[in-house]
């Protein structure tokens, strides 16, 4: 376990941009290293300089190969870039298999690109627990933009719009049921549509039919999430992604706060109150001896968990009172 | 094949014989397994009877040899009339070295040359590119230039030999610059035969040796199959093949049902040039392994045959006989070969080599007993190649045509191979066809599957490897010598290359380079300015990197 | 809170050749024994597989050649590892590499060579034992 010092290092390492530090600080906080929340305090007034940019979109569309082509857009601009890739963890083995970086490898020698894969470790939502504290990581060694791809598969991609500023869904022909593959929650948290791969037949009615789902959604929005087209193979329609992107950050700064940088902070604060309130009342429930006592009468099908949950709770409030 | 009431009357005495004879048997001496399958997990029978074959038709199945569906061979004769192609792949070092070698080879009775390049020419690289650092002439021969091609085929006859070249990305390259020193020798293109192997579909999923994404690189297959169609009427422009996608871990299944439904892919898009069925089809020749599961690989060659005929005449309305021809070559899988005992190999290759023989094979290489741990040695190849002339000589196999046909067993499992096969090619038409499926990742899962499930079988000793899982022995001493590559031929390979580079009229390479970017946008059959090109000496990088900017590079997709 | 710490492989194919079979085989039996696996693809000059293994922060890293260019990238990889930092990392190999040339192999570095032939079994071992002890 690294010591104080050590995670000082690291932090200070972090905010210098050292690419070692980078990974040593990601893996401190995917292992949920003890380290891991000082680690992030330290870096924590460092961070919200960066564009965060969610990639999703089921698996076939492409993704890997437009991310490359968009990490390459914008080193062409100057911007230095940090890629987070997430893949599944096997929920039988605990092991994973990581891909994704596969198409990026050429990336991997240039100094102002970072690259990292994830698994999910068993986080429901398509993303890891760890991704967020990651992209926090990215955020404060100073990278321009910074990526996160979720794995395409899971039902809950939507998950992403608690990390990401800009969410960007991609879609491709030919891939099944066609709109069907993207999930009705995607369609609701979208910012960018793309539609890749659009060199071949039906990339219209790929186009169409997303837009045409967007008409039933009646709800009104400062923002009209675009349409676009790419061909990730060659590259093609890649700049106008990169211009839309932009241009989505720009309109967040505008609507200033952005309702929803409030709604990720909010989430985040939600969770982490969540988490230390429930592991301490738990503990504290185990040091008095009623959490075993009450597991014991569950078995004995004396009483329904949920009811104990109630009954547990309710001495607990009466108490703090 | 048979009469009913004879088989009706098998099925009573088989019956019986299973009920008195055979558990009396199983009791004295139990069955070592309770099933018994093959590689491709078709469970096979303790005994095979006429019953098996009753559906079978012998002359809608099996006719004779040299006739539909060609189940018992391509030739009336076979091996009575004429000896299968004995074709040893080599090459290593520099084109001198190589050139060597196939003089060694022709001087030992060998009838056909094939060449393997190193890896650097395989992927388009130049020998002085960083990516070639280390690989220069270590696989293969180093081919960068023409220059090269015309030192490995000095001193031999372009029109006294055929020569096969393993090459896929760049074959149109490779095949101009053979083109050039069948010129410069007076040699008419009419004469020059050989195959190149230009099968750019399986690298995507099994040999991995892809430069180009899938459309165009099955544009560049086309464009040679085009090109010979109309200008080289002895040349193979394609071998179709199974080997690496056995080699990658398929079953024999799996290889035969992938390799047929890559051929149905190049039928089509030559089809789509305006050509028509008959015009190419007698040209398209394929390639398996042979494996170790002796009756299956025989059933897979003889399945092959009959099911390529079906398709060529009843998918392709395919009239002249010769499009229905499945010609074939074959070499023994280099898989099975182990590091461990490595003069075992020698054995393994023999029954490899046997079944490939036994299955009508038009060509064979036999893998040398060093090549789990090296480039093979003059003495090893030697060794090989006296074990198909030993099996052509010796064993009297050759004295009649299909010795097996009409064995119970090898017509049962050969039924129902190309059913099974069938089957997959129903898939992959399900899926949208070749590329479709490369995309969707289809073929990659089924081979890394069953590569996987091959090696627990090993592990799980299920499945015996003599002298790796079972009769190791400890402390083993290498016996052999190992043929090394001095790290001078890649020094003095890019010293050449840059000579030439230096010396040749590089106005005029770029002209023509430029010449070729403009045709290659717009979609021309590329092999007249390719040989215009490697005619100025433009180097294989060159013309590669070329193409590279128009078409894109392939990044693979990964299936585990 | 328990640390969720998880052995993260980098299985990478310097060379140019080809032969990923028993590169992904071994890569699926480490993910079944709860591995994280990072694979490269294909044909990675030493460069890349270093900074990967930097990014990453890989403890262990399997490096699979056939194509008998290993004489010339092992040393490169293993001095990259040097001047990078990453000496902690634990590399072993595997392909087609001649018993002759196993112990300049070792001398630069590299911890086992695995010929052809080895369960995946003995692999899963020999990483869970040689994992090195990461501050």
């Amino acid at each position: 376990m690294p010591e104080l010092s050590k995670i000082e290092e690291i932090s200070q390492g972090v905010v210098a941009g050292d690419r070692r530090s980078i990974a040593r600080a990601i893996t401190i906080i995917e292992n949920d290293a003890p380290e891991a929340k000082t680690l992030i305090s330290k870096i924590y007034s460092h961070t919200g300089k960066a564009h965060i940019i969610g990639l999703t979109g089921p698996s076939g569309s492409g993704k890997s190969t437009l991310i490359e082509k968009i990490v390459r857009e914008y080193r062409r601009r100057g911007k230095s870039v940090g890629v987070v890739a997430v893949d599944p963890t096997s929920p039988f083995t605990g092991g994973a298999f990581l891909g994704d970086r596969i198409r990026m490898q050429e990336l991997s020698t240039d100094e102002g690109v970072f690259i990292r894969s994830m698994a999910t470790r068993n986080y429901p939502g398509g993303i890891a627990k760890a991704t967020r504290d990651a992209v926090k990581i990215l955020d404060a060694a100073g990278k321009d933009i910074v990526i996160v791809e979720t794995v395409g598969a899971g039902q809950s991609e939507v998950e992403i719009i608690k990390v990401a500023e800009t969410i960007v869904v991609i879609h491709a022909p030919g891939l099944g049921d066609d709109i069907q593959a993207i999930k009705a929650g995607l369609m609701e948290i979208a910012d960018i549509f793309v539609v890749n791969k659009a060199d071949r037949e039906n990339a219209e009615k790929a186009i169409t039919d997303i837009q045409a789902m967007l008409q039933l959604n009646t709800k009104e929005k400062a923002w009209k999430p675009p349409v676009l087209k790419t061909v990730a193979l060659t590259g093609e329609g890649v700049p106008q992604l990169i211009e839309k992107l932009e241009e989505h950050r720009t309109f967040l700064k505008r609507e200033k706060i952005g309702e929803k940088s409030l709604l990720r902070a909010e989430t985040e604060l939600v969770e982490a109150i969540k988490e230390k309130a429930v592991n301490s009342i738990i503990e504290e429930l185990k040091r008095e001896g009623k959490f075993q006592e009450t597991l014991q009468k569950i078995m004995a099908k004396e009483i329904d968990p949920s009811s104990a949950a109630e009954k547990l709770l309710h001495s607990k409030f009466k108490k703090a009172k | 094949m048979f009469e009913k009431e004879k088989v009706e009357e098998i099925k009573l005495e088989r019956e019986r014989w299973e009920k008195t004879t055979l558990p009396n048997w199983i009791r004295q001496c139990p069955e070592c397994k309770s099933e018994f399958r093959n590689h491709s997990g078709i469970l096979i029978k303790r005994v095979y009877t006429p019953e098996d074959i009753k559906e079978l038709d012998y002359m809608r199945d099996l006719g004779f040899p040299s006739e539909y569906p060609f189940t018992r061979g391509l030739h009336a004769t076979m091996y009575r009339g004429r000896l299968w192609t004995m074709r040893m792949f080599a090459g290593y070092g520099t084109a001198e070295d190589t050139n060597k070698r196939f003089k060694y080879l022709l001087s030992e009775g060998e009838t056909g040359l094939s060449t393997a390049f190193d890896y650097p020419t395989i992927m388009g690289y130049d020998s002085d590119h960083p990516m070639a650092r280390g690989e220069v002439g270590v696989c293969g021969v180093a081919i960068s230039s023409l220059q090269d091609v015309e030192v490995l085929f000095n001193g031999i006859p372009l029109d006294k030999v055929t020569t096969s070249m393993t090459i896929n990305g760049p074959a149109p390259i490779l095949l101009s610059m053979y083109i050039a020193v069948g010129d410069k020798q007076g040699v008419p293109r009419g004469k020059l035969g050989g195959t190149t192997q230009n099968d750019n579909l399986k690298e995507f999923f099994a040999q991995k040796l892809c430069i180009f994404p899938p459309k165009p690189s099955v544009k560049l297959t086309t464009d040679v199959i085009e090109y010979c169609a109309k200008h080289l009427p002895k040349w193979n422009p394609v071998s179709i093949s199974g080997y690496h996608i056995r080699e990658a871990g398929a079953t024999a299944l799996q290889e035969l049902a992938f390799t047929l439904y890559d051929g149905i892919a190049y039928v089509e898009s030559t089809l789509e040039r305006g050509l028509k069925v008959d015009d190419f089809a007698h040209r398209l020749s394929f390639f398996f392994a042979s494996h170790n599961d002796f009756f299956e690989e025989i059933a897979k060659f003889r399945a092959a045959r009959r099911l390529w005929a079906r398709i060529m005449k009843e998918r392709f309305h395919a009239k002249n006989p010769r499009s229905m021809w499945m010609r074939m070559h074959v070499q023994t899988s280099g898989c099975t070969l182990t590091a461990q005992q490595p003069l075992n190999n020698i054995v393994r290759t023999t029954i490899q080599a046997l079944a490939a023989v036994l299955g009508g094979t038009q060509s064979l290489h036999t893998n040398s007993f060093d090549e789990a741990l090296c480039l093979p040695t003059q003495e090893a190849v030697r060794v090989a190649l006296r074990t198909q002339q030993i099996i052509a000589y010796e064993s009297g196999v050759t004295n009649t045509v299909d010795p097996l046909g009409g064995s119970y067993y090898v017509e049962a499992l050969t039924k129902e191979m190309e059913e099974k096969a069938m089957e997959y090619i129903q898939k992959i038409d399900d899926l949208g066809g070749a590329v479709a499926a490369i995309e969707k990742g289809f073929f990659q899962k089924e081979i890394a599957d069953s590569a996987y499930r091959y090696q627990r079988e090993v592990e799980e000793k299920k499945r015996i490897l003599v002298g790796v899982n079972e009769f190791a022995i400890e402390e083993e001493e290498c016996p052999i010598e190992l043929l090394r590559i001095d790290p001078k031929v890649e020094k003095e390979q890019v010293a050449r290359l840059q000579k030439l580079k230096r010396e040749r009229d590089n106005r005029k390479v770029k002209e023509i380079l430029e010449k070729l970017h403009y045709a290659a946008e717009k979609e021309e059959n590329l092999m007249p300015t390719i040989i215009e090109a490697v005619k100025a000496y433009a180097t294989l990088g060159e013309i590669t990197d070329v193409l590279r900017k128009v078409y894109g590079e392939y990044k693979e997709l990964i299936v585990i | 809170m328990q640390s969720k710490r998880k052995i993260r492989v980098l299985i990478a194919k310097p060379g140019l050749d080809s032969h990923d079979r028993g590169a992904k085989v071994v890569a699926r039996a480490l993910r079944d024994a709860g591995m994280e696996v990072i694979y490269t693809g294909l044909r990675q000059t030493p460069e890349q597989i270093v900074e990967t293994a930097l990014q990453e922060d890989v403890d262990v890293i399997g490096l699979s050649i056939l194509s008998g260019a290993h004489r010339a990238l092992f040393p490169r990889i293993m001095e990259l590892l040097k001047e990078k930092g990453l000496t902690e990392v634990m590399v072993f190999a595997g392909g087609i590499i001649p018993d002759e040339d196993v112990p300049e192999m070792k001398k630069l570095g590299i911890k086992e060579i695995f010929g052809p032939g080895t369960p995946t079994e003995k692999i899963i071992e020999f990483v869970l034992q040689n994992m090195p002890k990461k501050a």
